[in-house]
């Protein structure tokens, strides 16, 4: 999933919500609260929500009856008043009265009826077929202001069906050869709107101190605005909770070069000192990498990165003498297959 | 079968390593050294050729492995008779022939007589029409010819036709030819790629705008900005952004990967027609891109359209016309200068096929330049909502409801739709299915555009008289005077960001058969809730486009359906049997664009 637009366009959507601004746009698709560009991504990233905000900021036009007999051959200013709240171009639930794809089918099936071929069906299409890809989206040496060097790695790979696919992530921490703090997760995805997955399954974290095991249940997507969102709740033992929230974004400098900004959030619902972390949120990192796409598949990189402790786990950072926060220079290489 | 099981470029291991004739001058660009020098100098000398030609009533072809150059790379390719495109299969009309497909690889295979009306058995779909052609296995097709004109023939398993599988039918009139010509071309349009398709299909579901280098950029946002201001810049991005769809998803797979031939040659080879000054030359143009559309144009010649998927049509002159994969169109030209370029630019304008019309070899005409790419329009996201936004200057869509699902449309026909009163036009009525709410669909389209007079993307407003599907009036009329006793509806859907498509929202594997009652005058509606053209063909039964009035347009096998635009056609279930019925995008059907029609 690969966003595309700009980022002034996405730095500027706060101005979408301007209520002066949305009644003077005729065409203000955001202004479709029934677009509904699919609640999993409202729900998701609180705050993305634009359609709503634009719905609140629009009464006239939801609360209108539209213009029907309106000559829609005229200019913008002929499609003012026209209830854009009605329309529904992406996702949202079904109406009751919505086709039966299934109505023109007499009864018979692919494998049943008149000149059916006997036998189990032989054609079988890519949508019955396996893909699969391994993304390794970071794979960098770091460099700290005043510190050591380490090196990370994040990947993700799926293996399955475009509806359902075992998913994979894993994401790390090394220094001095020694792996510091690593998750892996080993999920179920399943499709549940136009650009949002569900996945469910177990993370495993290794490194400093003990290991930890945590049920996993996440949603992973493109929000509206190209936004990359991963975001996810666990459970482990103990009555341990944590969660996770992932953004990344990606601004087209040319077709090449690309800046990613990228955002991490943890938070944890109960302090574990032996691992050095203390309840609420627990660690921010912000980046910026860019990188050039020699081929899509390969694309070495450069980027900036500030991690920092917050809360209890600065706390016991602290007490132990370490660092909150460090801002880090990276270089890496972002590749597929 | 297995779709994705076919293929070719892997090692050769075969006996008979030879060259493939005809596409030596389009592979003639770089690296000669790496292949065998034999076959390419002398293919060299020529100016492009053209695929041999076979006449009669019995055929023998044999479908192998041969070894390939387009693009300065040694590749193998699936080829029919050693050839690419494969030979031209002359045939009479009321004849019966006899075609025997010996299958020389090590994949099962299959012939398809695209757009030829037959008995099902014989329409050449493994898994449908019957088990296909196992390797080692020779199939023997046997049907009468109850038609004339140009068609073409491809294979129907995995990405055969990807990687070669494809050809030209000219069937001649029981009475002769109808049109006086002196020249008379087959003008073949393809795409290949030296990659293996099923990497191209993975790569497209891993990141679904892997082959488009024409995405909205930083700099572009602040040129539109310095040029229209800050708002219109932004207004223009806005739904894009919010509905995560790209305007320049023009085609899913660009000239990063392929190269466009012409009669089997790349644009270096030029392929070239003959002529005299003054003599009437007739093109025959197969449009066998397996993922491209073509916008042809002959610059400095008014192309007279005479025919369309093997059937008359009433002449219509115009500088330019758009073919997508099926469909064909017969021109007829009457050059007097010495050279003119044949450019068939792709339409998300990354590359071209190219050849030229000239008084004798090794002459050619300037190559024109590759049109601007062109944003989709608002019309091409929203249907007739959108028509009003400026670009579809001339439209006029007249009253209009803006949910239908709740409101009567304003001077539309209400009252088609299933067991309505009047089908004297098909219903207006958008009736989404259910399954069209999910992961499976990225949009829908509430006010389709009904109007068939649209050139479609990056062909309006061009300063050239482009041909629409409205131009086109098939000669005679439709084939049943019947007007439509049932109405269906298909809507045309997919996903471009997980890279599937679908019929309703569901792919192949998901899906039930249509059922046509065997004797009925049926009306499909196929409604396009995609930014995508969609090239629909129906196998086995003509395709009878009407307008949105519920007049007789022309007699197709494949209907490009454009986005956001919702078509009808009238079909005579004469045809007893199962039929494929497909988005003839390769891809787009192997993802599942395609559903199975049954008639009985």
């Amino acid at each position: 999933m690969k966003p595309r637009m700009n980022l002034l366009a996405v730095s500027l959507a706060a101005l979408i919500v301007s209520p002066a601004w949305a009644q003077t746009e005729a065409m203000d698709h955001g202004a479709m609260p029934g677009m509904n560009v699919d609640s999993m991504g409202q729900d998701a990233m609180p705050g993305m929500d634009h359609s709503k905000m634009n719905h609140a900021a629009m009464p006239d036009a939801t609360t209108a009856q539209p213009g029907m007999n309106s000559d829609m051959s005229g200019s913008m200013d002929g499609m003012q008043g026209m209830d854009h709240g009605e329309m529904n171009m992406q996702g949202g639930p079904a109406p009751a009265d919505a086709r039966d794809p299934h109505a023109y089918s007499g009864g018979y099936t692919l494998e049943s009826g008149p000149y059916s071929r006997p036998g189990p069906r032989e054609l079988r299409l890519a949508d019955e077929h396996n893909f699969g890809g391994l993304l390794i989206d970071r794979l960098e040496w770091t460099h700290a202001n005043g510190g050591g060097n380490a090196s990370a790695y994040e990947m993700q790979g799926w293996f399955g069906r475009d509806y359902d696919r075992l998913v994979v992530k894993a994401e790390g921490d090394v220094a001095k050869g020694k792996l510091e703090e690593a998750r892996t997760e080993l999920l179920w995805g399943h499709a549940i709107a136009t650009f949002w997955d569900t996945q469910l399954g177990v993370r495993y974290d290794s490194g400093a101190g003990p290991d930890r095991s945590w049920l996993a249940l996440g949603v992973q997507g493109l929000a509206p605005y190209w936004f990359e969102v991963d975001a996810a709740a666990y459970v482990g033992d103990a009555g341990r909770t944590a969660l996770r929230l992932g953004a990344e974004y990606e601004l087209l400098i040319t077709q090449k070069l690309i800046l990613q900004p990228r955002i991490e959030l943890n938070a944890y619902g109960k302090s574990d000192a032996a691992r050095g972390i203390g309840s609420g949120l627990s660690e921010a990192q912000a980046g910026l990498r860019l990188r050039y796409e020699f081929t899509r598949q390969f694309a070495p990189y450069i980027g900036i990165e500030r991690a920092s402790k917050l809360g209890q786990t600065a706390d016991l950072a602290r007490t132990d003498g370490e660092k909150t926060g460090e801002t880090r220079w990276v270089a890496g290489v972002r590749f597929w297959f | 079968m297995k779709p994705f099981s076919s293929h070719a470029l892997s090692v050769p291991n075969f006996p008979r390593r030879r060259f493939v004739q005809g596409l030596a001058a389009g592979g003639v660009l770089l690296g000669l050294s790496t292949v065998a020098k034999p076959g390419w100098a002398s293919a060299a000398e020529r100016a492009g050729s053209s695929a041999p030609v076979l006449t009669g009533t019995e055929f023998d072809l044999v479908v192998a492995e041969s070894p390939v150059n387009f693009t300065g790379n040694a590749r193998m390719a699936t080829t029919i008779n050693g050839s690419i495109p494969a030979p031209t299969l002359r045939m009479r009309e009321g004849d019966t022939v006899t075609i025997r497909v010996t299958n020389k690889l090590r994949v099962p295979t299959s012939v398809h007589w695209h757009g030829i009306i037959l008995p099902y058995q014989m329409d050449g779909v493994p898994g449908i029409s019957y088990k296909g052609i196992a390797p080692g296995e020779t199939f023997t097709y046997r049907f009468k010819v109850g038609q004339s004109g140009t068609y073409w023939y491809h294979s129907h398993s995995g990405f055969q036709e990807q990687t070669g599988m494809y050809g030209a039918i000219v069937i001649e009139p029981a009475a002769g030819e109808r049109l006086r010509v002196d020249r008379d071309y087959v003008v073949q349009l393809s795409d290949w790629t030296d990659e293996d398709p099923m990497r191209v299909f993975a790569k497209l579901k891993m990141q679904s705008d892997y082959y488009n280098f024409n995405e909205p950029t930083a700099p572009d946002f602040f040129r539109d900005v310095s040029r229209n201001g800050f708002r219109a810049a932004l207004d223009n991005r806005k739904m894009w952004n919010e509905m995560r769809m790209s305007p320049t998803d023009l085609a899913d797979i660009s000239a990063y990967t392929y190269t466009y031939l012409m009669n089997g040659n790349a644009p270096d080879g030029n392929w070239t027609g003959l002529f005299r000054p003054g003599e009437r030359v007739r093109l025959r143009f197969v449009s066998s891109g397996t993922q491209s559309f073509f916008d042809v144009r002959i610059p400095g010649l008014k192309m007279s359209v005479v025919q369309t998927d093997g059937q008359d049509v009433e002449p219509v002159t115009v500088d330019e016309f758009r073919c997508g994969p099926g469909e064909t169109y017969d021109v007829i030209v009457e050059p007097r200068d010495d050279a003119y370029t044949i450019f068939a630019q792709s339409m998300d304008r990354t590359g071209y096929a190219r050849g030229t019309l000239a008084v004798r070899e090794g002459i050619s005409a300037p190559v024109p330049v590759l049109d601007k790419v062109e944003w989709l329009s608002m019309a091409d996201m929203m249907g007739a909502m959108g028509g009003g936004m400026g670009d579809m200057g001339g439209m006029n869509h007249g009253g209009m409801a803006m949910d239908h699902s709740q409101h009567a449309m304003p001077g539309m026909n209400m009252d088609g739709g299933m067991g309505g009163g009047g089908l004297s036009k098909a219903s207006s009525q958008v009736r989404h299915a259910k399954t069209e709410y999910g992961p499976s669909t990225d949009m829908r389209v509430d006010m389709p555009r009904m109007n068939l007079d649209d050139p479609g993307i990056g062909l309006r407003n061009n300063g050239r008289r482009v041909l629409t599907l409205a131009d086109l009036h098939t000669i005679g009329g439709p084939l049943d005077a019947r007007g439509a006793e049932r109405e269906i509806e298909l809507h045309l859907t997919g996903n471009m960001e997980r890279y599937t498509w679908s019929l309703d929202g569901l792919e192949f594997g998901k899906s039930t058969p249509v059922h046509f009652r065997q004797g009925e005058r049926l009306r499909v509606i196929l409604h396009n809730d995609t930014m995508m053209t969609h090239p629909m063909h129906l196998h086995g039964m003509w395709s009878e486009l009407e307008n949105p009035d519920g007049g007789f347009q022309a007699r197709r096998h494949t209907i490009p359906v454009q986005p956001a635009q919702r078509i009808s056609f009238l079909v005579n279930a004469d045809a007893p049997g199962r039929w494929a019925w497909h988005c003839h995008l390769l891809y787009h059907m192997d993802a599942g664009m395609f559903r199975e029609v049954v008639v009985a």
